[in-house]
């Protein structure tokens, strides 16, 4: 971070950090053995088939690969659109 | 069996990634084993690319090799190596001009097995990548030792081979941080011990700092591990070598203070 960065307070992770957070997301990857592209096949066909019978909300569905002590699994996060007003 | 009524150890040293440091790392392990008082051969399983004879300082003492052993050249004592300063401390060297195809699995473990009649610890040095020289470095091994430095690349490359340790049932493996640079992580610009640690989610079982010496050292064919020179690095192979030996050896911090620190603590020690 530059000098003229830190003067105004301008916040970027450390590199460290960046790194971290890089390895953590190309390692769940590898471990499950599922692309991004693939996740976002995922994504679009459960919200298809989930507002088939449910109104969602799609543009804040998330499916992710989450894990604890190298073991996966696939995490759907599928906001639900109720009629009275939003989430 | 050893012939102390305890069952000798195979350790397979391996990193998926090439350049991290394993064949230092061995090396300077198999000394510090051997100044414990363990009979330890290091074998270099890298065939067609053998290091662990210059970083042994053992590269003009060379009749045989695994090759010449493996197709009945020579008998397996002729090939072993001595090394000049530690008693017992031996290599059995790659062959250089031949390939990973003269090698085969039943063929490693058969050495090994002969080895483990009359040494304490088989240190093996795995090749890099997960192909075929892999396969047979650690089809023999009792134990696993990964080696990674704090970078993403190198930290996914140990993950896969951590997963396929796990797959041949060899595991639980234990982790190795090697070329860690204290100052950089103090800074947040490198992953930390715990970093690594928490993300590849396996034991560690030793750190050992960037150190120029460790270069310094090989150059000359002595690895640093066998000058009691009290550097950082220098004892952290010893500190590796005691863990495996069933000690239970806390971790050191990976740096002395510089004298502006310890100034600075003493004008305002709540700085520490």
């Amino acid at each position: 971070m530059g000098f003229l960065e830190r003067l105004f307070g301008r916040q970027e992770p450390s590199s460290g950090k960046v790194a971290k957070e890089r390895l953590r997301l190309v390692l769940t990857q590898d471990r499950a053995g599922i692309s991004p592209a693939l996740l976002d096949t995922l994504k679009d066909e459960i919200i298809t088939v989930i507002s088939r019978h449910i109104d969602v909300d799609t543009s804040a569905v998330q499916v992710t690969v989450s894990e604890t002590n190298r073991e996966s699994s696939l995490v759907a996060d599928i906001p639900l659109r109720d009629g009275r007003g939003r989430r | 069996m050893a012939g102390n009524g305890t069952e000798a150890r195979v350790v397979t040293v391996t990193s998926g990634k090439g350049g991290v440091g394993k064949t230092t790392l061995t090396a300077n392990l198999g000394a510090a084993l051997a100044m414990r008082g363990q009979r330890v051969v290091v074998v270099d399983a890298d065939v067609g690319l053998r290091n662990l004879d210059v970083m042994l300082g053992l590269e003009n003492r060379i009749v045989y090799d695994l090759v010449d052993v493996i197709e009945e050249r020579c008998r397996l004592r002729q090939a072993l190596v001595r090394h000049k300063h530690l008693s017992k401390l031996w290599l059995l060297p790659a062959a250089q001009t031949r390939d990973k195809t003269a090698v085969q699995v039943e063929d490693m473990v058969e050495v090994c097995e002969t080895l483990k009649e009359e040494y304490d610890i088989v240190l093996v040095d795995s090749p890099a990548g997960i192909e075929w020289g892999f396969r047979y470095a650690l089809a023999p091994s009792t134990e696993v030792l990964v080696v990674t430095n704090p970078e993403v690349p190198a930290a996914r490359d140990a993950d896969r081979v951590i997963g396929l340790i796990e797959a041949e049932e060899k595991g639980p493996a234990r982790l190795i941080i090697n070329r860690i640079k204290p100052k950089m992580v103090e800074r947040g610009e490198m992953l930390s011990i715990a970093d690594v640690v928490e993300l590849l989610a396996i034991e560690l079982i030793g750190v050992v700092p960037e150190d120029q010496e460790i270069l310094v050292a090989a150059n000359r064919g002595e690895p640093l591990a066998l000058s009691r020179n009290g550097s950082i690095a220098g004892s952290s192979f010893h500190n590796i070598a005691r863990r495996m030996l069933g000690e239970d050896v806390p971790f050191q911090p990976l740096r002395e203070k510089g004298v502006f620190e310890r100034i600075l603590r003493f004008v305002s020690p709540e700085r520490s």
